[in-house]
């Protein structure tokens, strides 16, 4: 294949460039904003009239002298629940995704595997949920959760999480599970094997590949979205999920924007390096998978 | 006790046993909800109401929510919002995967510092976004205040046309990268061969992304548009959290004016109505959205490629 003339190759670097630093800023942003002690980050330098910031005081947002670590001891005590707050995120994103993939899977199965009545219908219906957001659905979900005294548990943020994941879920193991050659299936079925068991044996452990992306995929979608009903739903701080406790901070007389950054990124480190690292594996199976309607 | 005579039977049967659970859970978490939503839009039920019960008054939500002066303009923007993030996540997306699929220096490290902004909580983005679109210390102002395009400090968030376009730049910033990646992976699966061949051809290289790829990623760039565009229309926490529906209506989607009737207002009837509006204005786009294509797909010859 042709290779890259240098002003294409410049081009390329540079575009790549561009898209990074709109992907990167804000975090950049949160971490200089983090390293600043208060007196400076709402600092202005006094100008004359008609005069605008200089180069100078716009640097000095990314080095002075008066940059430390400080922020980051001191969020432990201001926010004295964060490890539990870091610690929610990821159990609750945790559980949807168990409780989703047990739903999922069989459901998967059978709309790769089988032609039945109602298949189109029902597959229709489930991609329809994907219309409904929780936002919509506050005020009975609600009635539901208080009615089942879940309200203020772990329970208010993963059940109504679950249900807007699964119909994703399905649409995206189904397409793994269809690759999966039929005759392996026949092979067992001849060999006497049950249906179920085979499914368990045969399937699910050649689905592995798909089953690790559709399970981050879950993750992350549960991890991100966990904010709305955590709001609502759940006003009791040992349950609160990183964003709801963070969040908080804005509540406060003077928010402490310094500390805000720093727990903000404390809070998403853990999660955001297993993801990066996993990286290549993911893309590796969404092509594998090859997402298809 | 019902018997399968035959064998189409059993497996309709197995398959229903094994989609049940999803289903069944969905009766119970969506449906129900959503049944009950849309009675709860035929009443007056409020705060006030919450003691001496409510009434039914029949359409009487509707026809104050549709006839309310603010409802159009709420509609247009939501739908103006929604075309204008989803397109520029599409753009952006297929141009980010296109970076990402060349043959580059350290291409795995660059293709995971793509990820974070689909990673992290969508609140946490957006609290640092609040900082940098802060007027008198965000780093956007204080920057294009040094190179002269302003001559002070610009709050971003205070003023209703920029306060939208710094909420439509948040939201293409979240949903860009999962784009990418799914555009990246459709990338990667279209057969080497079909490039070498058009190559020997003497085939350039945008006639083959023209030519090639882009018919080949077509259905995941279809799939992905949609179910962009309804997460997109129903996109909620960030403009909560960046302006909470304002300044003065400026970033008031339908779905943020359903949470303030239902839940900041007390409004739980309006409120309900307001929801089954969003869903009948969803499901009616969904619906156009898929009719079209079935045509555009029949015309172009996509019907292959369009499973």
């Amino acid at each position: 294949m042709d290779k890259y003339s240098l002003p294409h190759k410049i081009l390329i670097y540079f575009s790549i460039a561009l898209f990074l630093t709109f992907m990167l800023l804000p975090f950049v942003e949160m971490f200089m904003a983090s390293l600043r002690p208060l007196t400076h980050l709402f600092h202005r330098p006094t100008l004359e009239l008609g005069e605008t910031i200089g180069f100078a005081d716009f640097i000095s947002r990314f080095w002075s002298k008066d940059f430390s670590f400080q922020a980051y001891s001191d969020i432990w005590v201001t926010v004295p629940q964060l490890p539990r707050y870091i610690f929610n995120s990821v159990f609750l994103a945790t559980a949807v995704t168990i409780f989703s993939l047990i739903l999922v899977i069989p459901a998967a199965y059978a709309y790769a595997r089988f032609n039945f009545r109602g298949k189109s219908v029902s597959l229709t219906l489930f991609l329809a949920v994907n219309m409904f957001s929780g936002a919509v659905l506050l005020i009975p979900l609600y009635k539901l959760l208080r009615m089942y005294g879940m309200l203020n548990t772990y329970w208010a943020m993963i059940i109504p999480g679950v249900a807007f994941l699964v119909p994703t879920g399905i649409w995206l193991l189904k397409s793994f599970m269809e690759k999966i050659p039929y005759e392996l299936e026949e092979a067992s079925f001849v060999d006497g094997a049950s249906r179920l068991y085979t499914l368990r044996r045969v399937i699910l452990p050649l689905a592995v590949p798909g089953l690790v992306v559709v399970g981050v995929a879950i993750f992350i979608g549960a991890y991100a979205q966990q904010f709305l009903f955590a709001i609502t739903f759940n006003q009791d701080r040992d349950y609160m999920p990183l964003p709801a406790g963070i969040f908080e901070f804005i509540g406060y007389q003077d928010v402490l924007w310094n500390e805000m950054m720093a727990a903000s990124l404390v809070g998403i480190l853990p999660v955001l390096l297993i993801f990066m690292f996993m990286q290549k594996h993911l893309i590796a199976g969404l092509t594998h998978g090859a997402v298809k309607q | 006790m019902f018997k399968p005579k035959t064998k189409a039977q059993t497996t309709t049967l197995f398959a229903w046993a094994l989609i049940s659970p999803a289903a069944i859970y969905m009766l119970l978490i969506v449906v129900w909800p959503l049944v009950e939503t849309f009675r709860l839009s035929f009443t007056n039920s409020n705060i006030g109401t919450l003691i001496e019960g409510y009434d039914y008054i029949g359409w009487a939500n509707y026809e104050k929510a549709l006839g309310g002066r603010k409802f159009p303009a709420i509609v247009n923007r939501t739908f103006y919002w929604m075309f204008l993030s989803v397109g520029l996540k599409m753009i952006l997306g297929l141009i980010g995967a296109t970076l990402l699929a060349s043959n580059i220096r350290a291409r795995g490290v660059i293709r995971a510092l793509v990820m974070p902004p689909w990673i992290i909580p969508i609140a946490i983005g957006c609290f640092g976004w609040l900082w940098l679109y802060n007027g008198h210390f965000g780093l956007l102002s204080n920057f294009i205040e040094m190179v002269g395009i302003t001559d002070g400090p610009f709050s971003f968030l205070a003023y209703k046309k920029s306060a939208f376009y710094s909420a439509v730049v948040t939201d293409v910033w979240i949903g860009t990268p999962m784009v990418t990646l799914f555009f990246l992976a459709a990338m990667q699966g279209v057969p080497r061969d079909l490039y070498e061949a058009a190559y020997v051809d003497g085939a350039s290289r945008w006639y083959r992304f023209r030519r090639i790829t882009m018919p080949q990623i077509m259905p995941t760039v279809i799939t992905m548009a949609l179910l962009s565009a309804i997460w997109t229309f129903n996109s909620f926490e960030i403009i909560w959290i960046l302006t909470e529906g304002g300044p003065r209506g400026a970033t008031t989607t339908l779905i943020i004016d359903t949470f303030k009737t239902a839940i900041f207002s007390y409004k739980f009837g309006a409120g309900a109505t307001r929801a089954v509006l969003v869903v009948l204005i969803l499901s009616v786009f969904s619906l156009i959205y898929l009719a079209v294509l079935g045509r555009v797909s029949k015309k172009f010859g996509y019907a292959g490629v369009v499973k």
